[in-house]
C-alpha cells in the first residue's frame, strides 16, 4: 500500500535503528511518551519495544479515546439505548467497553437495538431510513474525530432530521498532557505527539510542553520508521541541549493544522466546564459539548441519562497504566481476569489500549523473561 | 477510530455536498471531503488523503513523504560505510 509498505522497510529499519542506539549509547537513559493509543498500537505490533537499546525505554500514554471513557457515560449510554425505539449506534470497539453493570454488547443481547456504523454519517443515514425511531450515535475521540461528528450535525441540522441526535463524549488532548506534565511522579524525557489529531489542531498548540515544562516534543507518525525516526530527533534535540516542537509527520501535518476542521468543531462544540477522564480523574475543560443552537440533537438534552460517577473496579489499573506509572503486564489483573474477551478496563478493550495491544502483540519470550526478573527483584527485595 | 487510513481519490461524486469515492488497494468506498475543500488548494482526484472514520483528513504530501524517506536513507548509507570501514579495518 503506497504511503505505508515503505515506512515498513526492514533495511531502512535496521539503519535507523542503529542510528538510535549510536544516539542513545553516549546520553543518560531516557524515557519517552507516546501520547496516541495509535502509536502503542504500531510499537507493539511491530515489536519496536524488543528493538530499541535497553537505554530507551517508551511509555504509553492517554490517547485512546476508548480507554479514557469513564464507567458513568458507559452507563448513560446504555441506559440510552434501552429507551423505547432507540437505535443506538456506536463505533465497533466501544461495544465491549464494560461499565457498572454490563457492555453495550450485553445490552444488545438484552433486546437493545446497538449497531456498528464506521462513520457519524452511518447513523445519520440510518436515522433518514427510519424516520420513526430516535437514532443516537455515540461520539467518542480526539480532535481527530470530533470535525466528523460536527460536519455530521451541520448535515442533521440542514437536512431537518430531528430523529437523530449525538452522545457527545469528544475531548481534547492537551488537557490530560498538561495533567501529566503536572504530575509529581513525571519521569520522561520527551514525547511522541499524536501524529492525526495534529492534523487538526498542529504542532503550535504543543508549544507549552517544551517552553513551560521542558520537554522537546516530536509530532509522529503511525508506521514503524515513523516512530523510529521520531526517536532520532528526540535524542538528537537531547544531545544537542535544543528542546522544541518537532514535525516527524510532515507529510500529512500541517504546523497551523487544518483550519476548516477546527471552524466546523468550535462551530457546533463548546469546551465542558470539566470531564471525567478514566484514571485521570476531572480535567477542567477537557471536553467538547454540543453548542446550545444543536440542542435538538443533543442526546443528553433528548434523553433522561442517568449521570451517575461509577468508580472504577478496585483490581484494574487501567489508571495508573494511562498515566504511564505501570506496564501493561504489571497490572494484577492482566491476561488473567482481565483479556479481550472478558475486559475489566478499558485498556484492554481497544485495539488502541495498551493492554489490549500487549495481550495480542507484545507477549513474547523477551516480556516473559522481563516478567519473571520484575517478579525476582521484588521477591529479592522482601 | 484514530487508525487513518491513506487512500487515493478517484471520483467527485457530488462536489456541492462534498462525496468522493476513495480508493484503498482495490476496495472503494464513499468518503467526505468536506474538511478539504476550503484550502487553497482543494482536493481533486488523484489526491492521496488520510481517511478517518469516513472523512478526509488531511491530504498526503508526496513530496513530504520521500523527504522522510530520504532521511533514512541517508542513514542506511551511513550505516553501509561504517560496515564498509569495519570491514576495512578488521
Amino acid at each position: 500500500m503506497r504511503f505505508v509498505d515503505e515506512y515498513r522497510d526492514p533495511v531502512a529499519a535496521r539503519a535507523t535503528l542503529a542510528e538510535i542506539e549510536r544516539l542513545a549509547a553516549e546520553q543518560p537513559a531516557r524515557a519517552f511518551m507516546e501520547v496516541c493509543g495509535g502509536h502503542t498500537h504500531t510499537i507493539y505490533r511491530h515489536g519496536i519495544e524488543h528493538l530499541l537499546p535497553a537505554s530507551v525505554e517508551l511509555v504509553h500514554g492517554p490517547g485512546c479515546p476508548v480507554c479514557v471513557i469513564p464507567m458513568g457515560r458507559i452507563d448513560d449510554a446504555i441506559a440510552v439505548a434501552h429507551q423505547p425505539g432507540v437505535i443506538f449506534t456506536c463505533f465497533g470497539d466501544m461495544l465491549r467497553v464494560p461499565g457498572s453493570n454490563g457492555s453495550l454488547l450485553r445490552a444488545k443481547a438484552k433486546g437493545a437495538d446497538v449497531r456498528v456504523v464506521y462513520s457519524p454519517l452511518d447513523a445519520l443515514r440510518l436515522a433518514g431510513e427510519h424516520p420513526d425511531r430516535p437514532v443516537v450515535f455515540f461520539a467518542v475521540g480526539f480532535e481527530t474525530t470530533a470535525p466528523s461528528t460536527a460536519l455530521t450535525l451541520r448535515r442533521a441540522r440542514e437536512l431537518g432530521t430531528h430523529n437523530f441526535s449525538v452522545f457527545c463524549n469528544h475531548v481534547t488532548i492537551v488537557p490530560p498532557l498538561k495533567a501529566i506534565l503536572d504530575s509529581p511522579d513525571l519521569r520522561l524525557d520527551g514525547f511522541l505527539g499524536p501524529g492525526h489529531v495534529s492534523t487538526v489542531i498542529g504542532n503550535r498548540p504543543y508549544r507549552f510542553v517544551p517552553e513551560r515544562y521542558g520537554k522537546p516534543l516530536v509530532t509522529t507518525g503511525f508506521e514503524p520508521l515513523d516512530i523510529l525516526q521520531a526517536i532520532v530527533m528526540l535524542l538528537c534535540q537531547l544531545r544537542d541541549g535544543r528542546c522544541e516542537v518537532e514535525n516527524q509527520y510532515t507529510r500529512v501535518v500541517r504546523d497551523e493544522g487544518n483550519p476548516r476542521a477546527l471552524e466546523v468543531i468550535r462551530e457546533v462544540f463548546e469546551l465542558r466546564p470539566h470531564f471525567e477522564w478514566r484514571g485521570l480523574g476531572f480535567i477542567s475543560q477537557s471536553a467538547l459539548k454540543l453548542r446550545a443552537e444543536f440542542a435538538p440533537w443533543d442526546a443528553e438534552v433528548a434523553f433522561d441519562v442517568p449521570g451517575v460517577r461509577v468508580a472504577d473496579p478496585k483490581a484494574c489499573q487501567c489508571g495508573e497504566v494511562l498515566k504511564g506509572v505501570l506496564k501493561p503486564w504489571q497490572c494484577k489483573v492482566f491476561g488473567t481476569a482481565c483479556t479481550p474477551e472478558t475486559p475489566i478496563g478499558t485498556c484492554m478493550v481497544s485495539s488502541e489500549g495498551a493492554c489490549a495491544a500487549y495481550y495480542n502483540f507484545g507477549r513474547r519470550i523477551p516480556t516473559r523473561s522481563t516478567r519473571v526478573g520484575v517478579a525476582r527483584s521484588a521477591i529479592a527485595d522482601r | 477510530m484514530c487508525l487513518g487510513i491513506p487512500g487515493q481519490i478517484v471520483e467527485i461524486i457530488d462536489p456541492a455536498l462534498h462525496r468522493a469515492v476513495l480508493d484503498v488497494e482495490g476496495v472503494r468506498r464513499e468518503v467526505n471531503i468536506g474538511l478539504l475543500v476550503d484550502d487553497t488548494d482543494p482536493v481533486a482526484v488523484g489526491d492521496w488523503v488520510l481517511v478517518h472514520v469516513g472523512f478526509a483528513m488531511a491530504k498526503i504530501d508526496a513530496d513530504e513523504a520521500a523527504r522522510t524517506l530520504a532521511f533514512v536513507r541517508e542513514l542506511e548509507e551511513f550505516i553501509d560505510e561504517i560496515d564498509l570501514m569495519d570491514g576495512g579495518t578488521a
